[in-house]
């Protein structure tokens, strides 16, 4: 087969009246005739020649000689205009073998912990590149690049490309970057597109069974180099046998760091109605929460789906805080602020808090071996508890470090 | 445009011409630094024995009270934008003047809209000459373009008031469009099926027009009450079936933004104003019917209600959200140049408290003071400000008339003037090197509000002392300005403008602040679209 003579017709992104912040890109290779590049963009007066400059000089890494690309776009910043001409050129049957990944972010945020502080993620489909420059503003604990249900079947290869260029261009500030993959194999494409990219944490769809979880941390443990900084998992339960394998689901793998639930799919498969008091759910998640402890790891609720109902929101997250998880997703960063007041520990138990820990401190000081708060006795689990909430109340900008 | 245009340097820098449509002009000198001498203008004096006994001034039609003015070539024809895009009166007007024989207008509304996009053919008839007021859609186009025969003059509502007061524009006819009048030509806005609210446009163009016509749907017998309009400045009174499209008016409710990234501004520059200690009992503040704006309100209103604070008064733009900061006695008056929902349409008719005013009262700055400047805190737009916080709220980045000034450059007179901009649009950098319109000096410009942070003017130490130790994010304008360059791959390309003057900008005190040039390039004819490969 004569590689430079095949000719294909590829697209990737979308263009039209309410697009914005994004282009369609059209490539049809040919086998002779140069590069033919004609733009449409919003933005012509101002980046017009450099829009031109980055598609001849992709292309030209991609190994495209011969083609016509037709871009149409409405204000991309360069890291899309990358991802939609890849998948575009890749989609037209041309650029196999060249990496054409734009430089990575400098320095890499500093890597996630098992037990940081996981009150928020924001949900950002990973199809729509324009949520992602100010996601991080908002300041959620986590971002969670989407590629599952909120991308439409016929384009996930694109919004692959996408996310993995986020993954090393977008500064999300001091959140965890997560990225939901699609459940095998689909996902393992996923896998191998954004493990290289050094997120710091994976979400599993539609978890039933222990043996997903460790498929995913093989492929994981395949992907990572030697010296490669954590990568944690977090298995999402949304169906009834999920929720009964929840304990043999948070021990799979030393890298799952939390479980949590769906509950849209998980009522869906119950056949009952989601309600926004959550009573129908109530067992599911009280399981969920406490195999997640029995296995050492995070429980983590689902998202409260009606962003516009800030008091419902309050309510949902006060409960879930009471019944022992550790935070929520968000679907809009409205969300974010309520969701960290409702998940932040109380004044009192802040202060609570501080003082076993300063007794214990003093007690170990003396080389004592039984710890007193006034009259009473703390218990080690005791003293380990108020220590992880002094720890994440300081995470949380609670209280002053050290 | 094909003659030569002398032009000379003003005190920013920028080059204006010395003669404007055939008027000597003053260039720009510095903020307060320009003090004109002379008298006001006037109309002649007419006497009541010229006018009905009876108080009935109505005519058939406009074409009737058109020519009983005089309508002839050459003459000032005045409108207002109290119907914003539901007007037809402006249009009826020009037409009419047209059918008259009428060439080589002059038209002075208060602003323009695209509903009288049907100006250009009567530009390129030759039965408009020019336009002085805000352009937009495509009469900026066209103007930008460099079609217009004569230049182009943006100002200030305030500005507006000025001009008119001391003879700079000298109104032959103004057509007031009213949605209640009475037979004598006292005239209300806030009743009516085409209610609207205040008139207070069209006050400076009652008191100072040669001539005075009043149309209205909504007839009354004598007095039309309240009379934000004295009959007794009106020459004739039209009754027609119809005098603009009510949906168009005014908005049902005006909504507040979903977009995350415009919620964080509205919420940084509520928070700001709390921390910074303006947000105090008896204070005042103004805000448009922008997203930005309306978010910030409603921000607010939960700071003012957390603390327990009440404003003296709030300057309007009326909308729901400063009606219902009236109706929960969080503020004691609403002082409303414009009224942009039903909700406000609604208050204006019934609470004393929500007052209408005009931009003599507001605005004017070549008066014995205007309320503008002791409004503790102005929450305004913009397209474009430099690390000197100088700003452009009139065109594009690509030099295209995008907006007027209505009330913007006034309000950089109160205590705290802040821009609320989202950092980027579109790829496009809000925070530039060089702003392509200087329509605000820097000096006046105190605040710069983006969802990436808070920039203070240097100038104003006692705002960054104020906010000092806060959790508000504070950072230096030239530090926001390269990340969002950083992202968007560079600086932008500055746009290709030639150099012939299509347009001027006024400053409040009738001086000339900046140019606007011709649009050269792909964007000279409209938006969108641009060049191949």
């Amino acid at each position: 087969m004569v590689l430079e003579n095949r000719t294909g017709v590829g697209s990737a992104g979308r263009s039209g009246p309410e697009v914005r912040s994004d282009l369609r890109v059209q490539v049809a290779t040919r086998s002779a005739g140069g590069l033919e590049l004609s733009l449409k963009s919003k933005v012509e007066p101002y980046y017009g020649d450099a829009i031109r400059e980055q598609v001849r000089s992709l292309c030209k890494g991609l190994g495209l000689l011969h083609a016509k690309v037709e871009v149409d776009d409405a204000g991309a910043v360069p890291f899309v205009i990358a991802a939609r001409l890849e998948a575009a050129v890749r989609a037209a049957g041309a650029g196999a073998g060249h990496d054409v990944r734009p430089p990575r972010l400098d320095p890499l945020p500093p890597p996630s912990s098992k037990t940081r502080v996981r009150r928020s993620r924001l949900y950002l489909p990973g199809n729509e590149a324009k949520f992602m420059l100010s996601a991080g503003l908002h300041g959620p604990d986590g971002v969670i690049l989407d590629l599952e249900d909120s991308v439409h079947p016929a384009a996930k290869d694109e919004a692959r490309l996408v996310v993995r260029n986020a993954l090393r261009q977008v500064d999300f500030g001091a959140c965890e970057r997560m990225v939901r993959i699609n459940q095998l194999p689909l996902g393992l494409e996923d896998l191998a597109a954004v493990v290289p990219e050094s997120p710091d944490l994976i979400l599993i769809p539609k978890v039933e069974t222990a043996a997903q979880v460790e498929a995913v941390d093989r492929a994981v443990a395949g992907l990572l180099g030697s010296d490669a900084r954590p990568l944690w998992l977090m298995p999402i339960i949304e169906s009834a046998l999920g929720v009964e394998n929840a304990f043999a689901i948070a021990r799979a793998a030393s890298r799952v760091a939390a479980l949590t639930i769906g509950l849209e799919d998980y009522t869906a498969d119950l056949g009952v109605v989601k309600t926004a008091t959550g009573d129908e759910t109530l067992w599911a998640r009280a399981r969920l929460v406490n195999a997640a402890h029995a296995a050492g790891v995070q429980a983590i609720d689902s998202v409260f789906g009606d962003f516009g109902d800030e008091a419902g929101l309050r309510a949902w997250a006060l409960k879930s805080r009471a019944m022992g998880f550790e935070g929520m997703g968000c679907i809009h960063p409205r969300q974010i602020p309520i969701i960290h007041e409702c998940f932040a520990p109380s004044a009192a138990e802040i202060e609570r808090a501080k003082k076993i820990v300063a007794a214990f401190k003093e007690a170990e000081a003396k080389g004592v071996g039984v710890v007193n708060l006034g009259s009473k006795m703390i218990d080690p689990p005791v003293v380990e508890r108020a220590r992880r909430l002094v720890a994440a109340a300081e995470a949380m900008g609670l209280l002053a470090k050290g | 445009m094909s003659d030569k245009v002398e032009l000379s340097e003003n005190a920013l820098g920028r080059l204006v011409p010395s003669v404007v449509n055939g008027r000597r002009e003053v260039a720009f000198q510095g903020v307060n630094a320009h003090r004109p001498q002379g008298r006001k203008h006037a109309p002649s004096i007419r006497s009541s024995a010229d006018y009905p006994a009876n108080g009935d001034k109505r005519v058939a039609d406009l074409e009737t009270a058109l020519k009983k003015c005089g309508v002839k070539s050459g003459m000032v024809i005045s409108n207002h934008h109290h119907f914003r895009n539901g007007d037809i009166v402006a249009l009826q007007a020009l037409q009419t003047a047209a059918r008259l024989g009428a060439k080589d207008l002059v038209w002075f509304p208060s602003a323009s809209f695209p509903c009288q996009a049907a100006v250009i053919e009567l530009m390129q008839q030759g039965v408009v000459h020019h336009i002085e007021g805000s352009m937009n859609g495509p009469l900026g186009d066209y103007c930008t373009a460099g079609k217009m025969r004569g230049l182009g003059v943006l100002r200030s509502h305030g500005g507006r008031w000025q001009a008119v007061q001391d003879g700079e524009v000298e109104i032959d006819i103004a057509v007031i469009a009213a949605p209640t009048a009475d037979p004598f030509g006292n005239a209300d806005g806030s009743h009516g099926r085409s209610a609207c609210g205040s008139l207070g446009f069209a006050l400076a163009d009652a008191t100072y027009a040669e001539r005075a016509i009043v149309v209205t749907d909504n007839l009354v017998p004598f007095p039309c009450i309240p009379w934000q309009i004295q009959g007794n400045h009106i020459d004739h009174v039209v009754v027609t079936d119809s005098i603009g499209d009510p949906a168009k008016i005014v908005s049902g409710t005006t909504e507040i933004t979903k977009s995350p990234d415009r919620l964080r501004i509205a919420e940084y520059v509520a928070r700001f104003l709390a921390d910074a200690g303006i947000m105090k009992d008896g204070f005042s503040f103004q805000a448009g019917a922008g997203g930005i704006a309306l978010a910030f309100v409603s921000y607010l209103k939960e700071l003012m209600r957390g603390a327990g604070v009440k404003a003296r008064f709030v300057r309007g733009g009326s909308t729901k959200y400063l009606v219902e900061l009236l109706n929960e006695g969080l503020v004691d008056y609403i002082l409303d140049g414009q009224t942009f929902d039903l909700h406000g349409v609604a208050s204006i008719a019934s609470n004393p408290r929500h007052v209408a005013t005009s931009p003599f009262t507001s605005y004017n700055h070549q008066g014995k003071g205007n309320f503008a400047t002791f409004v503790d805190a102005a929450v305004l737009g913009a397209t474009e400000v430099d690390v000197h916080f100088n700003a452009n709220v009139v065109t594009h980045s690509d030099g295209r008339l995008l907006h007027g000034i209505g009330g913007w450059q006034n309000c950089l007179f109160s205590g705290c003037s802040i821009l609320a901009v989202p950092s980027v649009r579109d790829r496009i950098p809000v925070i530039v090197d060089r702003v392509t319109t200087l329509v605000g000096p820097g000096e006046l410009v105190d605040v710069v509000a983006t969802e990436r942070g808070i920039a203070i003017n240097p100038r104003r130490t006692d705002l960054l002392q104020a906010v000092r130790g806060t959790s508000l994010p504070i950072r230096p304008i030239e530090e926001i300005k390269a990340e969002v360059e950083k992202i968007c791959g560079g600086k932008p390309k500055p746009p290709a403008l030639g150099d012939t003057p299509v347009a001027v900008v006024k400053w409040v005190d009738g001086t000339i602040i900046d140019t606007v040039w011709q649009v050269l390039g792909p964007f000279a004819a409209a938006g969108g679209g641009g060049g191949g490969d």
